[in-house]
């Protein structure tokens, strides 16, 4: 039966010959070295396991030139990239561990599944390193919501999230939904977790010990998933649709008893190493765990828990069935392990052994089907320098002027339609559907500038964000790059949090097309730039290309997740008013800068020009002396502005707070004389945050900031129930703020009815 | 007082119980496993939310053939408090502890947020700290908290004052904004919002904190009494 099935694969020679290689996404140049690596043809199996392990998902063979620009080390770093997932210290022999990743491709194709083996693949993560995980978070992008195709992904990748998380008891606390034409037929969908560790307790993916066992854990291996690191590498076009046998199935449940059960095994301190089984499965884990101790491994296919019958090794090396591990326990300590994989209901096999002889050895049916070098695998997949060039868009916008537009002058309507638009609009129709309760320690909840959870049996807590505005980075994906790294750390620092480190989701169009190449090296370059600035260094991430749809690439979105640090939980600070009479005060200085901004889009219905500049210097002090205030209890609220500016930040902190405010501006004082007010209110200008405070610190809290060479100024005051605004003693807006509060409740759930 | 938090295999708010026995009580409190055979050493059962073996049938439905749930139903007979919240309410009522049962939301969707239910009934042993009629806000986190019984059951619940809670503003359908219901001796209680999530001013509300005083305090009664006779 299984000799049938395998009779059927091609031969070494016809792989070669009818370069078949070449539906695995593996080039002519490349095959000449595996036959090089080799000494002679691969055969079937060899040369998917090859084409895994040297696809970009695994390999960043386009990326890593770039990457290796991150600034990746910092006194608190206790791992960066390179292993499941990045670690730093944050004191008392703790520490957090964190990593974001892509499911971009799966979730076009088949949304619910996608998402959530999204969610469990970046659980998986975390809980290999030995951390318990604590909260996750998501970044999604989806195409207008207008279509019912757009609906359709949004509705099934929110609850395939759901779905996951809510089964398997991690809260999911935060993250953004963007809408805009780009991302259509090519939706984002980004997943973070936050797990939570002691520092003698991190564990490593290492295969370590010559003639110590292999074991798999977790659900019997299916023929879900097969290619899909190769599939998550290549543009999707119409007949991606029929690629769904690339998309794994999620089991969360499984996942409970899987992570349960691994972090038990880890905590009775027998393990030698372990990794998930993520992209490419038990071809990838095998082999970076072999390469990290310098060793070899030998692989037991017929060992293999099975699904289905007569699976092939080509197949089993391929699949990517969900919830599965490897790790590596001394001998004598097999019985102990395999007793707490029996407790907990879990499958366990032994399938191989660590070997001296550098490479990855596959027996099946009582023979070799499979022999590789592990450092071919793993270090010689060839990096490639793609060519850049300025792309011509780049160039035209440069002669846009977005002051000269026509002024409007409706701005209470203006605000409506930027709270109406579904990027802005309040997203309880995503949050309320996870739940970002359980654990009982999310002090703030999705809805403010980041999500907040508390570290039992301490004072301490974690901030965590995920940001990034695709429209900045596309205009000018430097300054883009530098912007979105910032708004993260604003957020953290509004929360009350000194941001600690960064993990970063590259989600850009094909690397063969020279402007997107350029896009990539810019963004990072201005990521890097900001990592560096504001000690916030890269600890992993995840990089997804081709991301591509009929009308073109998507928007460059490198999505920054970063993570801060609470010191005290009465340092938390949300972004909603919280007491009448309370005095506004706005830092930095606005300009005129609606290139990239939610106002351009959604009232002149363009992205064009140049975006908000950002000044890294002054994005440090205003960080340094806002989170300075908090800490000495001065500050009552604080809100980044971002989408939608002034404007925007004002109603939110309204509508979350319940009240209003009076609002006066005076154009000299927050920035030029003579702002336009429609600048003056929906500018996106960078490095401002609005904070309120009580009467009595108000005074203390502006000279605070001063002394960090702060712009900052008086405002207004929390008042009553509208929200009414002056620009230079002139009235320009009087809304209510409970109308202003219905367009942006209502608005996604109307579009989704 | 001993407290017992029964652990299925995906139960996930057993630490949520956990600590809130902890944190507002302080009393003893064990995690007890699903295969566990004997109650005897607790005085109150909570059986926690969460999925309880994946609940991809229909939510609770496996749980109530685990070995531990012959010993809730002893302990219940007894008289002894079972509290189930969320999960453990879909369990309890699978388990025919306490009638009705619960279906998917009307939304079809899962809804976590706050929700502000009426105390209906503050003669149990559950709810007896609270004022009869108190607004308390407590939240919801459920996929399948839709609670239905027949007419006639709804007829029952009432004339026996077995309704504790209902909801203020109906967030999933429930017959009669049904939120949490005792069975008729009153010790076995079962309800949807999570009075566990709300016992810590950090997260935002402390409204749960009377339903932990409540089994104290009727459990110290229940047991001067016995002492003094």
């Amino acid at each position: 039966m299984t000799q049938q099935m395998s009779v059927k694969e091609p031969t070494a020679e016809q792989i070669a010959d009818q370069q078949i290689y070449k539906q695995m996404g593996v080039s002519d140049s490349e095959f000449e070295l595996i036959c090089g690596f080799l000494g002679r043809k691969p055969n079937y199996t060899e040369i998917g396991v090859f084409s895994v392990m040297w696809s970009e998902h695994c390999a960043y063979k386009n990326s890593k030139p770039l990457l290796r620009k991150f600034p990746v080390t910092g006194p608190r770093v206790l791992m960066g990239p390179g292993e499941g997932a990045g670690i730093v210290d944050i004191g008392d022999n703790q520490a957090v561990v964190f990593k974001i990743e892509s499911h971009n491709h799966p979730s076009a194709v088949e949304p619910f599944q996608g998402a959530a083996t999204g969610v469990g693949g970046i659980i998986r993560d975390i809980f290999s390193m030995g951390a318990r995980p604590i909260a996750t978070l998501n970044s999604l992008r989806f195409g207008r919501l207008e279509s019912d195709r757009v609906k359709y992904l949004f509705e099934h990748v929110v609850s395939g999230i759901a779905g996951y998380g809510n089964c398997i008891g991690i809260p999911t606390v935060g993250g953004e939904v963007v809408f805009d034409e780009s991302y259509e037929g090519n939706p984002l969908v980004n997943a973070m977790c936050v797990g939570l560790i002691d520092h003698d307790k991190i564990q490593r993916g290492v295969a370590k010990g010559i003639g110590n066992p292999v074991f798999y854990v977790g659900p019997p291996t299916g023929r879900d998933g097969i290619h899909g690191a190769t599939f998550a590498s290549e543009e999707l076009t119409e007949d991606s649709q029929e690629r769904k046998t690339a998309v794994q199935v999620g089991d969360p449940f499984m996942e409970k008893l899987v992570m349960e059960s691994c972090l038990e095994l880890i905590n009775s301190g027998i393990v030698i190493g372990i990794q998930d089984m993520g992209a490419a499965g038990l071809t990838c884990s095998s082999a970076e765990m072999a390469s990290k101790a310098g060793n070899g491994l030998e692989l037991y296919l017929d060992q293999v828990p099975q699904r289905e019958e007569g699976m092939t090794a080509y197949e089993m090396m391929l699949s990517e069935s969900q919830e599965r591990m490897l790790f590596v326990v001394e001998p004598k300590d097999e019985a102990q392990a395999m007793e707490i994989f029996e407790r907990w209901g879990v499958i366990c096999a032994k399938v191989g052994k660590v070997t001296d002889t550098g490479r990855l050895q596959l027996l099946h049916h009582g023979e070799i089907v499979g022999d590789m070098p592990v450092h071919a695998l793993v270090d010689e997949c060839p990096i490639y320098n793609k060519p850049s060039s300025v792309p011509s868009y780049y160039e035209k916008n440069a002669a846009v002027d977005t002051t000269a537009y026509n002024e409007v002058t409706d701005l209470g309507g203006a605000l409506k339609k930027v709270l109406g638009s579904p990027s802005v609009a309040s997203k309880a129709w995503v949050y309320e559907q996870y739940d970002y309760m359980v654990r009982t320690n999310t002090a703030v909840r999705p809805g403010s500038d980041a999500a907040v959870v508390t570290i039992d049996g301490t004072r301490k807590a974690l901030a965590m964000t995920t940001d990034c505005s695709g429209r900045f980075v596309y205009l000018d994906p430097e300054v883009g790059g530098r912007i979105a790294v910032s708004e993260a750390a604003r957020n953290i620092v509004c929360s009350g949090a000194e941001p600690l480190a960064i993990t970063d989701n590259l989600n850009f169009g094909s690397p063969e097309k020279p402007e997107i190449f350029w896009q990539m090296e810019k963004a990072v370059d201005g990521m890097a730039e900001a990592c560096r600035e504001l000690d916030t260094p890269v600890i992993g991430g995840n990089v997804s290309l081709y991301n591509e749809n009929a009308k073109g690439s998507i928007y460059p979105t490198p999505v920054v997740g970063m993570v801060g640090l609470v010191h005290d939980v009465d340092h938390i600070t949300t972004q909603h008013f919280k007491g009448e009479g309370d005095i506004l005060i706005l830092t930095g200085v606005t300009k005129a800068e609606l290139g990239g901004s939610e106002f351009q889009q959604v009232v002149h219905g363009v992205t064009e020009g140049r975006p908000p500049q950002l000044d890294l210097a002054v994005e440090k002090k205003l960080l340094s002396g806002v989170l300075e205030a908090i800490q000495s209890g001065l500050v009552r609220s604080a809100h980044d502005l971002s989408d939608g500016g002034l404007a925007v930040a004002l109603a939110e902190s309204c509508i979350g707070g319940g009240f209003g405010a009076q609002v006066s501006l005076h154009t000299g004082e927050i920035g030029e004389e003579g702002l336009r007010p429609d600048f003056a209110l929906f500018s996106e200008s960078q490095s401002r945050i609005l904070l309120s405070a009580t009467p009595e610190n108000a005074d203390a809290l502006l000279s605070g900031l001063k002394a960090h060479g702060v712009p900052a100024v008086k405002i207004g005051r929390v008042s009553g129930l509208q929200l009414h605004i002056t620009v230079d003693g002139k009235e320009v807006m009087s809304e209510e703020v409970h109308t202003l509060k219905q367009v942006w409740e209502d608005a996604i759930p109307c579009l989704m009815k | 007082m001993k407290f017992a938090v029964l652990v299925f295999p995906g139960s996930n708010c057993d630490i949520d119980c956990y600590k809130a026995v902890e944190s507002v009580l302080g009393e003893p409190v064990d995690y007890v496993w699903h295969t566990a055979t004997d109650l005897s050493p607790y005085d109150c059962i909570l059986v926690p939310g969460g999925f309880s073996y994946g609940d991809y049938l229909r939510c609770g439905a496996i749980s109530r053939f685990a070995p531990v749930m012959n010993e809730v139903a002893k302990a219940a007979e007894e008289g002894k408090f079972v509290l189930g919240i969320c999960n453990g309410f879909q369990i309890l009522t699978e388990a025919g502890l306490l009638p009705g049962a619960l279906r998917r939301n009307m939304s079809m969707k899962f809804a976590c947020r706050d929700t502000v239910l009426k105390v209906e009934n503050n003669q149990t042993p559950f709810t007896r700290d609270y004022e009869a009629g108190e607004e308390i806000i407590i939240p919801i986190a459920h996929g399948e908290g839709n609670y239905y019984c027949d007419e006639e059951t709804l007829e029952e619940l009432r004339a026996n004052g077995q309704i504790a809670f209902r909801y203020k503003s109906n967030p999933n359908g429930s017959v009669d904004d049904i939120a949490g219901v005792t069975n008729k001796q009153g010790n076995v209680l079962g309800m949807m919002p999570h009075p566990e999530r709300a016992v810590n001013e950090i997260l935002g509300t402390v409204d749960g904190k009377k339903m932990f005083t409540s089994i104290i305090n009727a459990w110290r009664e229940q047991h001067d009494a016995a002492n003094v006779r």
